[in-house]
């Protein structure tokens, strides 16, 4: 049993959580507050007349073929981006956590592209890949015989700055996996093994199970990652297209609202994105959590 | 302790006495060396008079700046002057109540203001249809292409004589091609160069009620013939690869300064890029157009940015920006800015004053955009466009573009797709100013 701490003053832990809930609701709270009021109106970008329509923002994103593309979409490439960048991170922290010579070197070296900003990550793979300047498609291309050409081709896009996105959340995810992995008592490992397990059932019987719970919150960082915050990415590298290849919702939203001044049909658009990642936050306590060991 | 607060006196005093002059913020978008400038001619107005204070403030990107713009007059502290991207002159103007109109500021002040002095396709652009102009002039550009002479002359054609015409042009790009060039031609700005630009350039409408200008219950009319033939064209040589794709926006450039694609249609505003990064000698050109379609070549259009007076601001303040724009339209500041970015002069005083100067001796690709825009006065389907949700009207235009060049549909299924896509936003935004 953990030990309790009492605080003699009844409102000293209020104080001492007032700062973060004061920065909770300012930045998180208020404007979500406000793209729900928002989303109930349309108004022009001066806010000088703005007319009260109910639901009408969100009902026209139901009826319209290219959002609900999108919406699909969005699932697809999240789910692209979690499972790739965990699994890539999963495999390179259990290599990186052995003995080897050079781990420390490993592992900066693989910690690194976290520090790179995703709209600079976005121009890195813009660049590599472009299909008229880029170096590697010169090599898929000239060498491969790839008729390489994001620019047009939505699969290519697709495949694109889903790359791009796993590759810059990579990073993220070996630190929290390595640092799970030297959770993992050496003795439970060292029995089994004299059990005669091998490295593949130690890996999947004791080590995999142990790491369950940064498992668990790395897919929801991940999710989290992949609807909000590639849209930099996106930004740079395909811009949406070609066509509409590469719109996903949070890209659309920053489309509308930024460039478009489409408050009202923005706003319903970052509201439904947000009962998206509620819900998917929620399904996972509910679900995935059961099977997790801590 | 005294010696500090008698000194802390005497510093404010003196702040209070030199601060006497009224200041205005002018918010831009103008990044690098157009930024410079652009402070440059601040700087020459402060010290040309002691009364006002123009200080330039940058704010990012264009939709950067619109939008930071938009958020202070929300918040009730808007900048007297806000430069607003060509794409958003519609949300500007009908806007009422948040801008001021210039025609009025400038009649309300006093100021000498002849609006026949400017260049009409430029003022056109943003100006009611009774031409009164609403907001000023700040960096217009206009659709040329550039052609690589050394590429022209490895394959023998005249780099004195462009290709004048489409069919022209279309050879000269096989031929280009068939010397060995991966690609003969490419171009920016699908929707502003091969739409826009050609459809004016070809006195067809863009749209209904004088290309918007005459009301907010405006369609598109971009699925005509010219159009429809025009891009068919270009998609039939995407498949003969003597055309290629580069992407969005401006993002073909370096398919021509990299030297593998040799003939390549961008704004003149590019010029100075252009300058600086191609390793070979370069032309710039008139824009082709179609010799069978009666009265083309007409005008082109600009684009560009203009500079907006905000609403809510004191007398004082909309004097000091009555007189730096009658500043900033003489035409020693028009030159000055015309030569120094390659933007276009918005006064014929300032294209004369650089031509006796001799600059398009050196630099002739500028005067080649300002003889477009001059070619012949401008009809009503010249003038320039003016639609609201352009940014995304345009976005659906890349889209379906992009769509037609990878087989997804023929040329007339997505310019038709344009027209219908383009006019659903119409109406929103119709709706939404009203």
């Amino acid at each position: 049993m953990a030990k309790q701490y009492e605080f003699s003053a009844r409102g000293l832990p209020y104080l001492l959580v007032l700062p973060q809930m004061v920065i909770v609701v300012m930045f998180f709270f208020w404007p979500a507050a406000q793209a729900m009021w928002q989303s109930l109106f349309i108004q022009d970008a001066f806010g000088l007349s703005v007319t009260y329509v109910g639901l009408e923002n969100y009902l026209k994103l139901v009826k319209d073929p290219l959002y609900l593309d999108s919406l699909v979409r969005s699932f697809v490439y999240a789910g692209f981006v979690a499972l790739s960048a965990m699994t890539v991170a999963m495999f390179l922290a259990v290599q990186a956590n052995r003995r080897i010579r050079g781990a420390l070197f490993y592992k900066t070296m693989l910690v690194w592209p976290y520090a790179v900003a995703t709209l600079v990550a976005g121009v890195l793979w813009m660049f590599m890949f472009n299909p008229n300047i880029g170096v590697l498609s010169y090599v898929l291309s000239r060498r491969l015989g790839v008729e390489w050409n994001y620019l047009l081709n939505d699969r290519q896009a697709f495949l694109l700055v889903t790359l791009a996105a796993s590759w810059k959340q990579i990073s993220y995810n070996f630190v929290f996996f390595l640092a799970g992995l030297q959770n993992v008592p050496t003795t439970l490992v060292e029995a089994s093994a004299i059990d005669g397990a091998g490295p593949a059932t130690r890996f999947w019987r004791i080590i995999f199970p142990l790491l369950s719970p940064t498992t668990f919150y790395l897919l929801v960082m991940n999710l989290v990652y992949a609807f909000f915050e590639t849209f930099p990415i996106i930004h740079q590298v395909t811009q949406g297209g070609p066509n509409q290849a590469t719109t996903m919702l949070v890209y659309k939203v920053y489309r509308d609202g930024v460039f478009n001044l489409d408050l009202g049909s923005s706003a319903a658009q970052s509201v439904v994105l947000m009962i998206i990642v509620v819900a998917l936050t929620v399904l996972q306590f509910r679900f995935v959590e059961r099977r997790v060991t801590y | 302790m005294k010696h500090v607060l008698v000194l802390v006196l005497l510093a404010v005093a003196a702040v209070g006495l030199s601060a006497q002059a009224v200041t205005v913020e002018f918010w831009h978008a103008m990044g690098g060396k157009n930024g410079e400038i652009t402070t440059a001619i601040c700087e020459r107005f402060n010290g040309s008079q002691s009364d006002f204070k123009v200080t330039a403030v940058y704010k990012g990107s264009y939709p950067d700046t619109m939008n930071a713009g938009i958020a202070a007059f929300r918040a009730g502290s808007p900048p007297a002057i806000l430069q607003v991207y060509e794409v958003g002159t519609a949300t500007m103007m009908a806007s009422k109540g948040a801008i001021k109109p210039v025609y009025q500021l400038m009649a309300e002040q006093g100021e000498k203001f002849d609006p026949k002095a400017y260049i009409p396709t430029i003022t056109g652009y943003y100006s009611t249809a009774k031409g009164e102009m609403l907001s000023m002039p700040y960096n217009s550009s206009t659709a040329v292409f550039y052609y690589n002479k050394d590429a022209f002359r490895k394959v023998g054609l005249d780099v004195e004589k462009p290709p004048k015409t489409w069919p022209a042009l279309f050879d000269a790009a096989r031929k280009l091609k068939a010397a060995g060039y991966e690609y003969g031609f490419t171009t920016n700005w699908i929707s502003w160069i091969q739409l826009e630009n050609f459809s004016a350039w070809h006195n067809l409408p863009y749209g209904t009620k004088t290309n918007g200008f005459d009301g907010l219950d405006t369609e598109f009319t971009i699925n005509g013939p010219m159009q429809v033939r025009h891009l068919t064209n270009i998609y039939n040589l995407s498949k003969e690869k003597v055309f290629v794709y580069g992407g969005r926006e401006n993002k073909a450039n370096s398919l021509f300064t990299s030297g593998q694609v040799p003939i390549h249609f961008e704004s003149i505003g590019g010029y100075g890029n252009m300058k600086a990064t191609c390793k070979f000698d370069f032309g710039v050109a008139w824009l082709p157009y179609y010799p069978d379609v009666p009265g083309a070549p007409q005008n082109s259009i600009i684009g560009g940015a203009s500079l907006w007076v905000m609403g809510r601001k004191s007398p004082a303040d909309y004097r000091a920006v009555a007189k730096f724009f009658t500043f900033l339209s003489s035409p020693e500041i028009q030159a000055f800015w015309h030569q120094q970015t390659g933007y276009l002069p918005i006064t014929r005083a300032a294209y004369e004053l650089t031509k006796d100067q001799g600059y398009y001796a050196e630099n002739p690709g500028p005067e080649i955009a300002i003889q477009q825009l001059l070619n012949k006065p401008p009809t009503a389907n010249s003038l320039g466009i003016r639609f609201g949700f352009m940014p995304q009207i345009r976005e659906i235009i890349d889209e379906e573009w992009e769509a037609i060049l990878a087989d997804k549909k023929t040329a007339k299924q997505g310019l038709d797709d344009m027209v219908r896509r383009g006019n659903e936003k119409l109406r929103e935004f119709e709706r939404i100013n009203k």
